[in-house]
């Protein structure tokens, strides 16, 4: 992406169904451009419903609405998805991990800029290993340097860390909101803590629909013992409390 | 450890077997002992070796263009669910009908030679091979499918690039499962119509009651099943693991 590309925002509205039942109703989601967004919420509320709509792989779901980019034109193509589970092929290193985009679409691969990303994500020793060797943060890792090869103004993120433990999820949460600067970040998240360090925006998905909460004051990513990431845990959690089913 | 087990059973078996043939006196043209059988092993090593050569040559054909056969025919399955929704009725149908019974029809059509065998061998192979592979091409985990259209790739990529490779495994146990059947295919061929072959000298020692000569192409036989089928097994896996590692 280069620099002087301003990138869509994201845009939902109407009402989900899936199959016959609906899911979310009154729908009116936007994720600013350039933004980092939150979407918290408790689990099968539907925020990765949500997700796959913006990513065009919402199988079996219907909506009764819009889901657009705000400059109009289509999403296709300008999406990168990062998932809780790694989807990293076992049988590849991690360079052609991160290199998979290219190969699934018949482009010429670019092992320089792979060998440039890893250096940035902190694993070029592993370059040539294969996934099975690797923790699962590291494993994250690596999912997000082939999100950064990618390249797309739009990074949809499906709870990328929520399987990692404490301190390793901080540190994942701070290395992407340093990489992905400057894209539309729409990040679904069950976690209070992780919305409130992460989001420039908040947005609560519940049964009764989606409720805008307020970010801290100060800049994303926010250090997580700060008084406003806190204070705004504390309001999210009981936010959420008020609206479990 | 499994396999000094293996043996020690195998031994219990064999001095059983001598003992009963000792304590009850049985003629040797009914029941030969495991010596009088060893005996008969070696004294027409030359032969049998020659014969089981013959039918070494016809299982392993059969293994090879069996599985061949039922790759391509797995992978052309789960390329069209036309295709599929038309023939996978008919493989299950033709699971009934007894391949012994098309055995007279093969010989009658190929000849006493080799080739007869080694479409019988195909024939037994070809169901376990193809079922297995294909169910495994269909289970490829939807979240790799999912990353892989949000990268734009076109059907054809993704079953080269992701649904063949994270199908192997499945490919490779209906391959361990043929090795196992392959003998038997072999052996039905030989005992239909041939003049080479372990199958055709147990029938003809059967014939002149040289019963420990039968029992001495059965013993080879089985040694020949069971060093294929862990040969392929160990293969399989020590291939797995080289290729995930």
């Amino acid at each position: 992406m280069a620099p002087s590309d301003t990138p869509p925002g994201l845009v939902l509205s109407g009402e989900v169904r899936i199959g016959d039942a609906p899911l979310l109703r009154g729908l009116d989601l936007v994720a600013p451009s350039g933004m980092w967004t939150c979407l918290l919420g408790a689990s099968g509320v539907g925020k990765s419903t949500v997700l796959r709509l913006f990513a065009g792989i919402a199988d079996g779901v219907t909506l009764r609405g819009a889901v657009r980019a705000s400059d109009g034109l289509p999403l296709k193509g300008r999406v990168a998805m990062m998932a809780q589970a790694d989807m990293l092929l076992p049988w590849l290193t991690l360079r052609d991990n991160v290199l998979l985009g290219a190969r699934l679409r018949g482009e010429p691969p670019d092992p320089a800029r792979a060998t440039a990303i890893l250096e940035e994500v902190g694993l070029i020793a592993f370059a040539t290993r294969k996934p099975g060797a690797l923790s699962g943060g590291e494993r994250q890792r690596v999912s997000l340097a082939r999100v950064l090869m990618e390249d797309r103004p739009v990074v949809l993120l499906d709870e990328p860390f929520s399987a990692l433990d404490v301190a390793t999820r901080a540190r994942m949460q701070d290395l992407a909101a340093t990489l992905l600067r400057g894209r539309t970040v729409l990040q679904v998240t069950h976690d209070p803590a992780e919305a409130a360090r992460m989001g420039d925006k908040i947005h609560v998905l519940t049964t009764d629909g989606l409720l805008a909460a307020d970010p801290p004051s100060e800049p994303a990513p926010r250090a997580p013992d700060a008084p406003g990431t806190l204070a705004a845990t504390g309001r999210l959690t009981r936010l959420l409390m008020e609206h479990a089913a | 450890m499994t396999a000094l087990r293996a043996l020690l059973g195998a031994g219990v078996l064999l001095c059983l077997w001598q003992g009963i043939v000792w304590f009850w006196q049985i003629p040797p043209f009914i029941l030969p002992g495991p010596l009088r059988v060893a005996e008969a092993l070696w004294a027409n090593r030359a032969l049998i070796a020659d014969h089981a050569g013959v039918t070494a040559t016809e299982v392993l054909a059969g293994l090879v263009l069996g599985g061949a056969l039922g790759w391509i025919s797995a992978v052309g399955l789960a390329r069209s669910p036309l295709a599929r929704s038309i023939v996978q009725p008919v493989m299950v149908l033709s699971q009934a009908v007894p391949v012994f019974a098309l055995a007279p029809i093969l010989t009658l059509w190929l000849g006493y030679g080799i080739g007869s065998k080694i479409v019988m061998t195909i024939l037994i192979i070809y169901f376990p091979v193809t079922s297995s592979f294909l169910d495994a091409l269909l289970r490829t985990p939807p979240g790799l499918l999912a990353q892989a259209r949000v990268m734009g790739a076109s059907e054809g990529r993704i079953l080269w690039h992701l649904r063949i490779p994270a199908a192997l495994p499945g490919f490779l146990s209906g391959l361990k499962l043929a090795a196992v059947y392959a003998p038997i295919g072999a052996i039905i061929g030989e005992w239909v119509g041939a003049s080479r072959g372990l199958g055709y000298l147990m029938l003809l020692a059967n014939g002149r009651t040289k019963t420990d000569l039968m029992f001495a192409a059965l013993a080879v036989l089985a040694v020949l099943a069971v060093a294929l089928h862990v040969a392929v097994g160990r293969a399989a896996d020590a291939w797995l693991r080289r290729r995930d590692a």
